[in-house]
């Protein structure tokens, strides 16, 4: 039956399709949310006399920054930038290391069940824990220093790369690392051959990637004693010196974008 | 391809002579960079401390078996509160980013000399400066407690959901957001019928992977007095209770994990 005259001139609204499709999902989930804020924000107690307090003191805390003081401290500022680089490359370099053979172990088409499972675990203990709380720990056993802060990062570099190489590894087309195979290769040519050139020109990326981590994160270990330009800043903050703390906070902020520049034209030369 | 003959028959390289060649010069000029950082490391460091570490560690560990599961009704609130962190943070960042973003995408800044920079210059400055001290900042201005948490969560992660987001704009296909101007739309109109539609679902995406990451930020946050997980940790470990320390690292352990695994599940669901 053809459509009436009116249902034609009747006029027609077009109504943008939602994001979720199930109206009862989307029903649940905006009030779910709406209950969920409401708790939230009825637990926090805010302390108003000392946010209005605070705010023309944070004022005044701001104003202490301008303008950053770079020559004061600058014997104190350089060496704690060096000890913060020496420490990211270091790291940087033990931890993708040691997180090949963890990445490798971590790979469901490589590895038998019980190697997986395990690191996987691994893999999952290093990366559950913040590298403060690392570093705490590594500050106990191996005293202070930048040691210490080499050494947490190091292990937070295995938990975020082995994990990423794992995931790659898992991706990689397994016709040419079978034909590697078929040629009678050791299970050292396999991988060498066949996997590795598969998952370089990502892996050198993310290596990058996560030296500019290691850099930010070794500007925060220095706060629980873990060496590096976090140290020299925890002193600055607690002295009161805030412009020696904003021209730290500075270079920081230069150093990483240098990092990221350099980090991004490497990656298109290897791509 | 590159061959080099050997006693008379062809053998294959898998690279020709001087491209290994400058492949083994870049990999020594990495390992003296290398040996250099460790030196200048070593230097630094107190060896007695290091040589007895292990039987530190294993000392450590007898204190910390068994977790005093009893106070365990103390740490609820604390741990309710550090998701809270993580949560309202993240939404926070979010409501943040979006216009951060929306003026660092080359496609929809309204300048790119004037606009553009500072945005990108708010994305870096974000990114590099960790929760930590975002934290250390905000509770000399607002005090300490929750919200000063939420608020360093929330600075930290503009940059990254930023990042993310204008990339996301910046991939989108020209041919749907010309057809909807093709009808006339205003520019309201061409950003809500145009580009939000083609960048949500990344968007959701960021944002549950934000979340993820800052539940495990949050954790830290209270060693500098802004709530949390973190504060009853610091308490523990300076009072040398280890017995609780070892219960409150189990349930960051067991938080984590379940994050994750929610995260995962809602971007899959997503993409």
């Amino acid at each position: 039956m053809p459509p009436s005259t009116a249902a034609i001139l009747a006029p027609r609204y077009w109504r943008k399709p939602p994001l979720i499709k199930r109206a009862w999902v989307r029903w649940a989930l905006g009030v779910g949310t709406v209950v969920y804020l409401a708790l939230a924000l009825g637990t926090i107690d805010v302390n108003w006399t000392r946010l209005s307090e605070g705010l023309p003191r944070g004022a005044r805390f701001f104003a202490a920054f301008f303008p950053p003081n770079f020559t004061g401290r600058w014997n104190d500022i350089s060496d704690g930038i060096l000890e913060s680089l020496y420490m990211t490359v270091a790291a940087t370099v033990i931890g993708i290391v040691l997180s090949i053979p963890v990445g490798l172990g971590a790979a469901k088409n490589i590895a038998p069940q019980a190697v997986y499972y395990f690191c996987r675990g691994i893999l999952a203990v290093s990366r559950s824990f913040q590298e403060i709380i690392l570093a705490i720990f590594f500050v106990k056993l191996l005293g202070f220093g930048p040691l210490a802060g080499m050494v947490t990062l190091s292990f937070a570099t295995i938990g975020f790369y082995g994990k990423l190489l794992a995931e790659d590894i898992e991706h990689t087309d397994p016709s040419s690392a079978e034909a590697v195979r078929a040629t009678g290769a050791g299970w050292l040519q396999w991988i060498n051959y066949g996997v590795q050139p598969q998952v370089m020109p990502r892996m050198i990326g993310l290596a990058l990637y996560r030296f500019d981590i290691n850099f930010r994160e070794s500007a925060v270990v220095g706060i629980v004693g873990a060496g590096g330009i976090g140290a020299t800043l925890d002193t600055a903050f607690n002295r009161y010196e805030f412009d020696s703390a904003a021209a730290i906070l500075l270079i920081i902020i230069a150093i990483v974008m240098l990092i990221e520049y350099s980090s991004s034209y490497v990656r298109r030369w290897v791509q | 391809m590159a061959t080099a003959r050997r006693n008379g028959t062809l053998v294959w390289h898998r690279r020709a002579p001087p491209a290994q060649f400058a492949i083994w010069l870049l990999w020594a000029v990495g390992a003296v960079v290398f040996v250099n950082c460790w030196q200048l490391i070593s230097d630094k460091t107190i060896w007695p401390f290091v040589t007895d570490a292990p039987a530190q560690a294993a000392d450590l560990a007898a204190r910390m078996v068994p977790p005093d599961w009893a106070s365990i009704t103390a740490l609820w609130r604390p741990m309710w509160d550090t998701v809270n962190m993580a949560t309202l943070g993240t939404a926070l960042a979010i409501v943040l980013a979006v216009p951060v973003a929306y003026c660092a995408a080359r496609n929809t800044t309204p300048s790119t000399v004037m606009v553009r920079p500072v945005a990108l210059f708010i994305i870096v400055a974000s990114r590099s400066i960790n929760a930590l001290i975002w934290a250390l900042m905000l509770v000399t201005i607002i005090g300490p407690g929750v919200l000063a948490g939420i608020f360093a969560i929330a600075l930290r992660s503009i940059g990254f959901c930023a990042k993310l987001l204008y990339e996301a704009i910046e991939e989108i296909d020209e041919g749907q957001v010309e057809a909807v101007r093709a009808t006339g739309a205003s520019g309201a109109q061409v950003t809500t019928f145009g580009i939000v539609p083609q960048v949500l679902p990344a968007f959701a995406g960021v944002s549950v992977f934000r979340w993820d990451i800052n539940i495990r930020e949050s954790t830290v946050l209270g060693l500098v007095g802004a709530g949390g997980i973190g504060l009853p940790l610091n308490a523990a470990i300076t009072t040398l209770a280890w017995t609780r320390v070892s219960l409150i690292l189990l349930i960051i352990l067991a938080t984590v994990i379940v994050s994750e695994w929610i995260s995962a599940k809602v971007r899959h669901a997503i993409i």
